[in-house]
This record gives structure tokens, sequence and C-alpha cells, in this order.
């Protein structure tokens, strides 16, 4: 359940978080996208409630550039689900992605809270 | 995005929906775990994913590249429109085939023998030597096909040229490979050492002829066989290099095979086999031609040093052409001859592409041709022009529903080339199919016994190209300006318009009147051209040549392996020639030293009382008694020949035909007087009698005007100068195939060892006649096809006007229009199209018959004869095709016509 006071943010998350965070989730072990969708909201404290919807396209975007491999498994309650995992590729993408996150976080720091 | 995700875009959007389906699933799992009944469960996680659609949707739209997806969908539409109407699709597939698959074939052949260069290293350094500057011509003996240069001034060449990195010299060769019966002939090439390494063709199997090969006097050459040989004869097995080869009785060496795309030099001929010119001697023995200055056999090929240029070589060669003249100078020459051979130049000109008679014989009536394939091409694009705006009349109302809710005017122009690009494209392979079989009927059509042509047909780049260009020109034709004008009306009229639609406006209808006005001048433009060529062949074919070519068999005897000297020739000859003509079925026989229309002849000047005439060249024959017999020439006053008062110790005699007399004894009794022959000084110049004249005969062409020409009896003829090479004429009404074996057997009899061939006068002629009759078979062809395409344009177009008028017709029959009133109206206003169509095309024809004079025999390019029947014949047809439509209009019953408004 979301924080009172702190709406979820949804689909208006900067261009590209979105693709950050299913790489940092799947760096964790391979994952289906229902898992995926429930890891961010737990992760983020529900801060981050991604629409279950919108994570697909960003999936399929991912795998077209093949940063992410795909295969279908069975999932914990026994159902076909197809799970995704992180290519060499995406590893890399990853601890780039991270590093200009950091970046970018401290300059709008800097410009938020001027020394 | 890649390709291969776009044309599995439908696979991938399953596997995506099954994926939302599973994600689904686990939810609800979830949602029940919470304690949710199982239908709220299933909402809620709806809920929480979203609008799968839409999902599916972003993703689908990931995969895809919009222009191919609209394209692929236009196509599809397009061969769905195609499939609902066979008819039509066969119609225009069909004649766009056969219009791209005639434009194809011809440019393929004039891409053979024109355009392409001589598949060897660099072909663009390669040039040919010959004398630049020939003004009174060269003199002396011709022997092969390109007989530029003789052995003596190719090896002052050789010698002392300073342009070409390397030089070689050729000549062609007729190789008997047997060694008596009848003859079995291999195309040979005599080439000097120097051959293959300035072409840059290496062997495919063994190696090719050095310089080392080549040396005078060389007794047992090596040969280097064609690939084509090699298979045929070898079965393309590697054994065949060391083995031996018999060519005009003597033994080569088979040392290599060429690769099969090589042919030589020249474009429109190959070879079976080449080996050094210095094997010349081993043919011809005595009469060998290496030494002989006046002998021009060979042509010559050099390639330029790098940064040469041909002008370059060609002043390098001017420079040292004097003192190689010089060295060379026949010591035969009277003063007149040698002072032209003194002032010969030679020069470079660019062998890029080979040389090639085919060429000459033929560029320019490939080019014709293409003309007039283009023009069906043409014809047979504005047909479908017609239909199509047909078509897009009747979907008028739907372009305007389409343009009124939004489409743009391109999306739909695209839409409606689809389908014309479909067509076009469908035709335009078809086509491509079509003339790899028809280029080949061509070259067949051209390929004799006597003159073997090769035409490397092979696909490349450029036909491609040509293919391609003529489907999207047609396409761009037929399709592009249909769709601009029904996209063009504004929807407001267009719907306004109503069922009738609002096409059969005067402007719009025009266009339709003017394609088909097009098509009518244009097909009497190919008509005319056709009965142009027809009526020459005709003329050719009805001409008197002289002499009755039916019945007639022509012998050719090489007794080169007989082992007889020239003086014992003669005897031989007589004794053959008596033997023919006592066989059963024969009438009559007699040697001939240069058959009529064959191509070959023999000229010279005259001398009448001491002086030489005015143009006192005239061509010559050597015969035997009853040779004007048996070529049915009649002797119009005097006697023939006799053998037992015409012999080698009595007085010489001539008989002459009527316009020898004409030119050089006008008004005189030509029997009794005396002619010579003008010879060098100092040789003898025996005084011929005329005793005989005989009617006009052609002599090398049926196209020359009949000039003077002398004939002298065989048996009077130097015993030392025979030939071994014979011909004799027979005549015979029994069938030619009957009467071979018994000659071969006669001849056989009298020495096994002469070879025989056979070939009968009226093939001679018809040969000589194979562009004629190429020319009226082809332009025949598309004459009509034009006609017909025509014709069916015309009758659509009554038709249609038939069908829109129906209402007005209706009218006219109720206030008391009669049957024949309608048909007349109907048939004035086709009449009005083919007209002005006849009135524009007659211009056009003569226009364009001038480019063909030339190929022309016994007619004017604006014959009017001609032109008229043309015009008649195809307004005859048109007419035929537009009282249908007239008829049908004329049967219309005026109340259901009436009724149906």
């Amino acid at each position: 359940m979301p924080k009172r006071g702190t709406p979820p943010i949804h689909g208006d998350m900067l261009q590209g978080t979105l693709d950050l965070l299913i790489l940092r989730t799947l760096a964790l072990g391979p994952a289906h996208g229902h898992t995926i969708a429930y890891a961010i909201e737990r992760q983020s404290d529900d801060v981050l409630a991604v629409e279950h919807g919108s994570l697909y396209p960003a999936l399929h975007r991912l795998e077209d550039r093949k940063w992410i491999a795909s295969f279908w498994g069975t999932s914990e309650n026994n159902r076909k689900a197809r799970y995704y995992r992180l290519t060499p590729a995406g590893k890399k993408q990853l601890t780039e992605q991270t590093n200009r996150w950091d970046e970018i976080v401290r300059a709008v720091n800097r410009i938020l809270r001027p020394a | 995005m890649s390709l291969k995700r776009f044309f599995f875009r439908n696979r991938w959007d399953d596997e995506r929906a099954r994926e939302l389906e599973a994600h689904l699933a686990i939810e609800t799992d979830d949602n029940i775990a919470r304690g949710m009944t199982p239908e709220d469960a299933r909402l809620a996680a709806e809920r929480k994913l979203g609008n799968r659609t839409l999902v599916r949707e972003e993703i689908y739209q990931m995969n895809t590249i919009s222009f191919l997806d609209s394209a692929w969908r236009d196509l599809r539409y397009g061969a769905r429109l195609l499939r609902l109407n066979p008819g039509f699709a066969i119609v225009a597939i069909l004649s766009l085939a056969l219009g791209v698959g005639a434009n194809t074939a011809i440019f393929q052949l004039l891409d053979a023998v024109r355009l392409r260069t001589l598949p060897v290293n660099d072909p663009q350094q390669l040039v040919e030597v010959r004398i630049g500057n020939t003004p009174n011509g060269r003199t002396g003996s011709f022997i092969s096909r390109r007989p530029t240069l003789t052995n003596p001034l190719w090896e002052q060449i050789r010698d002392h040229q300073q342009a070409f990195s390397s030089a070689f010299a050729y000549s062609n060769v007729g190789f008997n490979l047997t060694t008596g019966g009848e003859a079995r002939y291999a195309q040979g090439v005599w080439a000097s050492g120097e051959f293959f390494s300035t072409l840059g063709v290496p062997a495919l199997v063994g190696r090719t002829l050095t310089p080392a090969d080549d040396r005078r006097g060389c007794s047992a050459p090596p040969a280097v066989v064609s690939y084509g040989f090699w298979q045929r004869e070898y079965g393309g097995s590697p054994s065949a290099i060391g083995r031996s080869l018999m060519l005009d009785g003597h033994a080569y060496d088979i040392v290599g095979v060429t690769p099969a795309s090589f042919f030589g030099v020249e474009v429109g001929r190959t070879f079976d086999v080449v080996v050094p010119l210095c094997g010349e001697p081993l043919s011809r023995g005595a009469r060998s031609a290496l030494d002989k200055p006046d002998s021009w056999f060979v042509a010559v090929f050099g390639r330029l040093k790098p940064g040469w240029t041909p002008e370059q070589a060609t002043s390098n060669l001017a420079s040292i052409s004097p003192s190689m003249f010089k060295t060379t100078l026949p010591p035969r020459y009277g003063a007149e001859d040698a002072k032209n051979y003194l002032n010969f130049k030679l020069a470079a000109f660019p062998a890029g592409t080979g040389v090639s008679s085919l060429r000459r014989n033929y560029e320019s009536p490939l080019w014709l041709l293409l003309a007039t394939t283009g023009l069906v091409l043409l014809i047979a694009c504005a047909n479908l022009a017609n239909l199509m705006l047909a078509r897009a009349t009747a979907r008028e109302r739907e372009v305007a529903v389409r343009l009124a809710i939004g489409a743009s005017r391109g999306r739909i122009v695209r839409q409606m080339l689809a389908e014309s690009l479909l067509i076009a494209a469908i035709g335009a392979a078809c086509g491509a199919a079509l003339a790899q079989w028809l280029s080949r009927f061509l070259v067949e059509f051209l390929n004799t016994d006597n003159n073997r042509i090769f035409v490397a047909l092979s696909l490349d780049w450029r036909i491609f190209a040509f293919t391609a260009a003529l489907a999207a020109v047609t396409c761009l034709i037929f399709g592009l300006m249909p769709a601009i004008r029904v996209t063009g009306t504004s929807p407001g009229v267009a719907m306004k318009a109503g069922s009738r639609g609002s096409t059969d406006t005067h402007e719009r209808f025009g266009l339709r009147r003017t394609l088909v006005v097009m098509q009518v001048a244009l097909s009497l433009v190919l008509v005319v051209g056709a009965l142009l060529f027809v009526r020459s062949l005709r003329n050719l074919m009805t001409l008197d040549p002289g002499f009755i070519e039916d019945g007639v068999l022509i012998v050719n005897l090489d007794l080169r392996r007989s082992g007889a000297i020239a003086e014992q020739l003669p005897p031989i000859f007589e004794d053959i020639t008596s033997r023919v003509a006592a066989l059963p079925g024969i009438q009559s026989a007699a040697q001939a030293f240069i058959v009529p229309v064959s191509g070959s002849g023999w000229n010279n000047s005259i001398v009448i009382n001491g002086a030489k005439p005015k143009s006192a060249v005239v061509n010559f024959n050597s015969v035997s008694a009853n040779y004007f017999r048996t070529m049915g020439t009649p002797i119009v006053t005097g006697r023939d020949f006799d053998d037992r008062h015409d012999t080698l110790t009595s007085e010489k005699v001539a008989i002459v035909t009527e316009s020898f007399v004409k030119k050089y004894f006008a008004g005189q009794n030509p029997i009794g007087q005396a002619f010579q022959i003008e010879e060098p000084p100092g040789a003898p110049r025996p005084l011929y009698r005329i005793v005989g004249v005989a009617k006009d005969t052609k002599y090398t062409d049926l196209r020359e005007a009949f000039g003077p020409i002398g004939f002298f009896p065989a048996a009077q003829g130097d015993p030392k100068d025979t030939s071994p090479f014979m011909q004799i004429v027979l005549r015979s009404n029994a069938p030619m195939n009957s009467i071979t074996p018994q000659v071969s057997a006669a001849v056989t009899q009298v020495n096994p060892s002469i070879i025989v061939q056979f070939q009968s006068m009226k093939d001679q002629v018809r040969e000589s006649l194979l562009r004629e009759r190429l020319m009226a078979t082809l332009s025949g062809f598309f004459g009509a096809l034009a006609g017909l395409i025509a014709t069916i344009g015309l009758y659509g177009v009554m038709s249609y006007t038939v069908a829109r008028r129906r209402n007005e017709i209706g009218i006219r029959m109720a206030l008391g229009a009669d049957r024949r009133d309608v048909v007349r109206m109907v048939m004035r206003e086709a009449g009005l199209l083919l007209g002005a169509g006849l009135v524009v095309g007659g211009v056009m024809a003569v226009m364009a018959a001038r480019a063909a004079s030339t190929l022309l025999f016994g007619l004017q390019p604006g014959d009017p004869s001609t032109l008229a029947m043309s015009a008649v014949a195809l307004a005859g047809v048109a007419m035929l095709a537009s009282y249908l439509p007239a008829l049908r209009a004329s049967r219309l019953e005026p109340t259901e016509a009436l009724r149906e408004e």
C-alpha cells in the first residue's frame, strides 16, 4: 500500500528510468514480468508504482537492444511465464547507466541545494 | 528495429499476447490468495495491467516499418483486385510480358553484339591496326573473314611498333576434321604466338600458345581448343590434353583448353581450335600466304602501352608506315597499285568491344527492331492506361468518400499505383523469362550451316537495368496517370454526379480518346514498316536473278589431300564432272569457279583495243560447258562453251552478259569482239574473243544491280594456277537428299581422299536474304500485334462510349431514330478517332520509314501504295471492331434504357 501523503509516481517517470530499474531488478536473477513489476514496487517502498502494462513495451525494447534475453519457464505457483535475464551487454549497460544516474542526481542536487 | 522482427511481427504479437495472459493469470492467483473471489480477482488483475490492446499495439508499432507495412498492405490489396478480375489481369500481364519480352530480347542481342566489351583483360586497351587511308583500295587476294593486312606487314608491325606492350595477328580458317568423304569442319584460328598473352586469356586446362610455339616452318605445332569443342569432342575430359587432333590431315597436339567465356575477338563468331600462324603452310601448302605481300588475310590487334591513347598509337604507326610499306611492296604491282600502296598509313582503332561483321550487318536492323518493340510496348501501355482509367472511373465515388473523410491524396495514389506496380512487375518478370527464349530463337534464326554465328547471350546488369526500367516506365505511364486523374476531382463534385460518375465529361473522356488516337497512329507506323519490309523481301524473292535456283545443287570439292599437283587437277575435275553428269536423275552438271550469290567474287579491269575504258572493273567467272544450261541462264546470241572446241590450244574465248555488251560494245555486234584483262607490265595479256552473250545474272548479291560479267571456259584456264578447291553445279528434278549419296559415291570412286560438301542453290539464295527475312518476319509479327492491340483499344473505348450513352441513345430511339441511325452515329465517332489516328500515323510512318530506307529493296520509304494498303487494312479491322458495340447500341430497347435512370 502506498504511504499516505506520497502518491505513487506513475508512467511519467524520467525517460529511461524504467529501463534502468528493470535492468537492476534482473541483476538479481531471472524474473518474469509480474515479479519485476512487484519487485520494483516493493523495493521502492511503493513509491514507484509501475503500471504493469507499461512494463512490457519496455521489456520488448530492452530485448530488442539485446540487453536482456527471454525464455519461457514455470512460475512459483506453477504457471507458464516468460522469464527475462540480463545479458552481458545488459550488465555493462546497468553499470554505465547507474553511473550516469548518479551523475544526474548529483547535478540536480547541486542546483536544488546549492552549498 | 530489424527486418527479421518486421517479417515476424505477427508471431511476436502472439507471443506478447500469451505473455500478458500469463501475467494476468499469476496476478489473479495472487489476488485469490489474498482472499478475493475468482471473478473479482480477475477483474482486479486486469485493472492493474491496464489496456492490453494498447500495450500490444505499442509493441507492434515498435516492430513495424510503417512505410513498408502500408506498401505491403497496398500490394496485397492490389493482388486481391487482380484476383477478382482475372480476365483483366491476364490481358494486362500478357500484353506487358510480350512487350517487355520482345524489348529485352532485342536489347540482349544488341548488348551482346554492340555494347559489351570482350571477355578479356582490360579490353579498353585493345586496338585494331588497319590501314587508315585506303583512297584507291587494296589489290591482291583477300582470304578470311577479316582480311585487313598481309603477313609481311604484320611482321613489320611486330618488329617495329612502339605503341603496344604486345600485339598479335590472327586469321580464321575452316579446318577439315575428316580425311576423306563428306567434310566436317572445325572453326579454326591461326594466331601468332602473342595472341593469348596480349588478350590476357589464361588456359582453363593445360596451357595456351606462346611465342615459342609460333616459329616459321614449324612442322608439328600445338593446338588450343575452345571449351565448347572440348566438351563436344572430348566430353570435357582432362585426358584430351596431349591427344593428337587431325586438322586438314595434319596432326596437332592439344596442349590446352580456353575458358568457356572466351570466344575470340570477333563478336558473333566463336572458334573450335587455335593453332599457331606458322601452321598455315601445313594447310595451304604451296599456296601459303605467309610470304605473299599481296595476300590480305590477317587482322592485327595490339594492347596499348599504359598511358597511350589510340591517337598516339596512330601517329606512331603513321610515322613508321612509309618504311614498312616500302619494305613489303609486292613486286607484281604495276605503277598505279604501287603508288597507292606506298601511300598507305596504318592506324589504330579502339577494339575493346571486338570486331564484328555481324555488328556491321545487324546493328541498324537491331536498333530499328528495338524501336519497333518499344512502340509495341507503348501501344500496350496506352491500352492498359485506358483500361485502368475505366476501372479508376468506376471507383471514383469510393475515392471521393475516402478523400472526404480525410485520406491524403498521396496515400490513395500510392494505393492505386500498387496495383499497376504489381501488373508491371509480374509482366516484366514474365517478359524477362520470355526474352531468354526469344533471343535464343533470334540467334537460331540467324544461324545457318554455312554461316555459324555465335552470340554470347548472358544476363548482365545492363539487361536487368533495362528490364527494370521498362517495368517502371510502363507502370508510371499506365498507372500514375489514371490514379492522379481520379484523385484530382474534388469529392463534392464526384459525389454529386451520382451513380453516373463525372468522368464522361468531355475533358476526362478526351484523354481516353487521345490514347486511342495515339494507339492507332503508332500501330499504323508499325504496320507500314512491316509491309515495307515484307514487300522488300518479296521484291527480292520474286526478282529474276538471271538463273533458276530451284533444282540446282552445289557440290564443293576439296582435293588438297588427293596428292595431285596443280597441273594434274583439270583432268580430274573433268572426270568428276562427267561422272556426276552421267548419274541417273541428273539433267546437267558443270564446273564453276564462282557460284552466284555465294559472296565470293573475282574481278579485274579490262582493256579494249589497248585502252582501258571508263569504269573498267568487270566481274569474272570460269565455268565449263553446260554451266548456262545448268543454271538456267539463257544464251541470248552466239554459242555456249564447247569442251571439244574450246581447249588450251584453241583461241581464248569468252561469253559476256548483256550489261557487258551495253557498257562496252553499245550499238555493235558483240560476237567476234575481243578484250584483254589488265595484267602487270611484262605479264602476258591474252586476247579473249567474245563468242556468246548470256542474259544478265546476279553475281555476289541479289540486291546489286546487274553489272558486266565475263565468263571464261574452265578448260582454257592456266593449269598451273588450278586451285585444289572446286565447285560443281548440277541440275536435277529429284529430291536433293536422294542425289547426294550418289554424287558422294561417284566422287569417292575417282579418289577417296576428296572431301565433299553439299549446298542447295535455293538455300544459298535464302541465306543471302537472311537479314531481309528477319526484318520481314519480326516487323510483320510486331505490326500485326500492334494492330491487334490498337483494335482492342478502340473496341474498348467504343463499348465504353455506348454504355455511357445508353440513356441518350434510348431517348433518341424513343424519339424515332431507327437502328441504322444509331449504328451510323457510333460508327461516325469511331471513324473520327480512326481517321485522326491514321492521319497522325501516316505522317509519322513516312518519317520513320526514312530511317529504314537502306534496308528496303525496290521501294521508296514513302511508298504511297504501301501506306494506303496499311491504312485500309488497319481501318478495316478497326471499323469491324467498332461495329460490334454499334450493333449492340442499336439493339437497345429504348424503354429498358430509359427505365434504368
